[in-house]
């Protein structure tokens, strides 16, 4: 029989992440018919817990004081160890994040069992665990079971729907966790956001814009419109409450020192080396790879695109839509109506 | 100025980005149609670590830069021709399957053999770097495996920048969810490093450093240790390519305009 834990940060509570993972371990206990319980780390846990107070979880742990509070490798991971080891689940669901995922691996493997990331879906098939992920970065997807335990499975977030479960306070078994001073040799300093840039990545958009090297080349005058690219893409950003996103061609060409699009980063990536992030609508311009297409628009529902090459392999077959035109004329007029 | 760096960078190889993959059945597990035949690259944000690597190692005098790889002896030897030219280190390759559907576990603890076995490690200066996930697995498990086994208990993940300060210590900026970075002081190595883009463009190549490399390239690929990487256990009911063709509406000779609008109609909706 298996026992199933949702391992949790405090901080997740706020952004629905709690309550994804909380639905998806709802759901296999029921299939499983066994009973689910929480555990959450952070520096105070007691409000996200009563979050879930409806949740039909049987039983709360906490870890929680200030040297938890922060994302951090040397904390999180002994926290984490404690909570497995009082609660001796089988199957241990975690909503993914960047905090989550830099320790499953290694704590599944302190336990004897074994961890994997970016799981998409978790079912139960004949009283057997299935997972499914993505490999070779989106490009296909598997189904396995394993026969390790604890297996530790780390979310992929925006999956599910998230059950809205009623509020009320429960009770929390607070664990004692003392850090050795070897383990707070790294100070966490703060958020830093990328300088002097508009905030052009918004996850919770319905909207992704992605804008590849097109926009950089000289266009039907022998010129290189830079500047007016940078106006239509944050005018557009800024009226649609749009994210960006970028091939990683014309990042590359900001990295590399040419007066592009100032706003552009790393971050903005889509694709083999960015994110293949979740939006409802994406609409590409200026892109003439796999990259923007194919990996970056893997969980892009609706998807259109405007680029000037009508047989453009990758635009075809992927997305809804292909209009062949010219991407700053059409974003102007986008901007012009978005205006009135 | 901080102690010179032993930076261990580990990264290996994936199918070139540009390959159409297709999954098929063996009896030792899933893998790719073609896999040996497909051309390869350096695994994109291993390749980032290795030039970070690099690059700390030229601000910080007398460190030394170790690239210890796993994959099939005749690939890796074809990968080091183009990677041996930017950047200089010393190779250790491992003799196994890099495979995306093989474990983490067996991977990380050929690495941790390998690694074990350089001669003269000190790890009060080591630095283990690596791409934080790959192109293959995309886990984000390996890098994380191997600094445990290492007892290196300061790991940090999706990093983009490192700056190492006058008395050793150093901060770093790792991605985190929001499109910022954290960034955190630790006092100094040893530490896990899995990078993100970073913010060094790929080097040019450079014949020099790569007669350099491949002096001793060729022989420590002679004398690769063979690794038994695996499946660990696990069970796979299913590995498809997604079956996402659309019927994709080619829209030309519209005006600009009229595109506008039924843009402009499509976002509202």
């Amino acid at each position: 029989m298996e026992k199933i834990l949702l391992l949790g940060f405090a901080d997740q509570a706020s952004s629905k992440l709690l309550a994804e993972g909380a639905t998806v371990a709802a759901n296999l206990a029921a299939s499983l018919g066994c009973s689910w319980e929480v555990a959450l780390i952070g520096e105070k846990v007691q409000e996200a817990a009563n979050t879930l107070g409806g949740s039909g979880a049987a039983k709360f742990y906490g870890v929680e004081g200030e040297d938890f509070a922060f994302a951090r490798y040397s904390s999180d991971l002994p926290a984490a160890e404690a909570l497995l080891k009082e609660s001796q689940a089988t199957v241990i669901l975690v909503p993914g994040s960047s905090r989550a995922n830099r320790v499953l691996s290694a704590l599944a493997m302190r336990l004897g069992g074994r961890a994997d990331t970016h799981i998409t879906s978790v079912t139960a098939k004949e009283g057997k665990v299935l997972a499914n992920r993505w490999f070779y970065r989106q490009r296909m997807e598997a189904c396995f079971s394993r026969p390790q335990r604890p297996w530790v499975m780390g979310l992929e977030p925006g999956n599910v729907v998230p059950q809205a479960f009623s509020a009320s306070s429960v009770q929390v078994q607070m664990l004692s966790v003392a850090l050795p001073d070897a383990a707070k040799r790294t100070k966490v300093l703060g958020l830093k956001y990328p300088a002097g840039t508009a905030q052009t990545i918004r996850p919770d958009a319905k909207l992704l814009f992605v804008a590849g090297a097109g926009w950089t080349k000289k266009q039907a005058d022998g010129q290189i419109h830079a500047g007016e690219a940078e106006k239509a893409i944050l005018d557009f950003l800024g009226k649609a409450q749009a994210s960006l996103g970028s091939t990683k061609s014309l990042v590359d060409q900001s990295g590399e020192g040419n007066a592009v699009l100032s706003f552009m980063t790393h971050l903005n990536q889509v694709g083999q080396t960015g994110s293949t992030p979740r939006h409802s609508k994406g609409l590409a311009t200026c892109c003439h790879g796999e990259e923007p297409h194919v990996v970056g628009w893997r969980f892009v529902t609706e998807r259109r695109a405007v680029n000037m090459d009508a047989n453009c392999g990758w635009a075809r077959g992927k997305t809804d839509v292909l209009y062949v035109a010219d991407a700053f004329e059409v974003m102007k007029k986008v901007n012009e109506i978005l205006s009135a | 100025m901080a102690n010179a760096y032993q930076i261990i960078v580990c990264g290996s190889l994936v199918p070139d980005p540009l390959q159409t993959l297709e999954p098929i059945s063996t009896p030792g597990g899933p893998a790719l149609k073609n896999e040996l035949m497909l051309p390869a690259a350096l695994d994109p944000w291993a390749g980032h670590a290795l030039f970070e690597a690099a690059n700390l190692a030229k601000q910080i005098p007398g460190s030394q830069v170790w690239l210890v790889s796993l994959g099939p002896k005749a690939k890796l030897q074809q990968l080091m021709m183009s990677v041996a030219q930017k950047a200089a280190f010393s190779f250790v390759p491992v003799e196994g399957n890099a495979g995306g559907f093989m474990s983490s576990v067996d991977c990380a603890s050929a690495l941790v053999k390998a690694i074990q076995g350089i001669a003269g490690l000190d790890m009060g200066r080591v630095l283990l770097f690596g791409g934080w996930e790959s192109a293959s697995r995309g886990a984000g498990s390996t890098l994380q495996l191997v600094g445990d086994a290492l007892g290196i208990h300061d790991q940090f993940m999706g990093v983009d920048e490192i700056k190492v300060l006058e008395d050793g210590s150093f901060t770093v900026l790792e991605r985190v969810e929001g499109a910022c970075h954290q960034e955190s002081l630790c006092a100094g190595a040893p530490a896990v490093l899995g990078w993100a883009t970073g913010n060094l463009p790929e080097p040019t190549n450079n014949p020099q450093v790569g007669m350099v490399n491949m002096r001793s390239i060729m022989p420590a690929l002679q004398k690769a240790v063979k690794a038994e990487v695996g499946l660990d256990g696990v069970e796979y009911v299913s590995v498809s390519l997604p079956k996402q063709l659309r019927d994709t509406r080619i829209v030309k000779d519209m005006p600009a305009d009229e595109i506008a609008r039924e843009i402009v109609e499509w976002i509202k909706k």
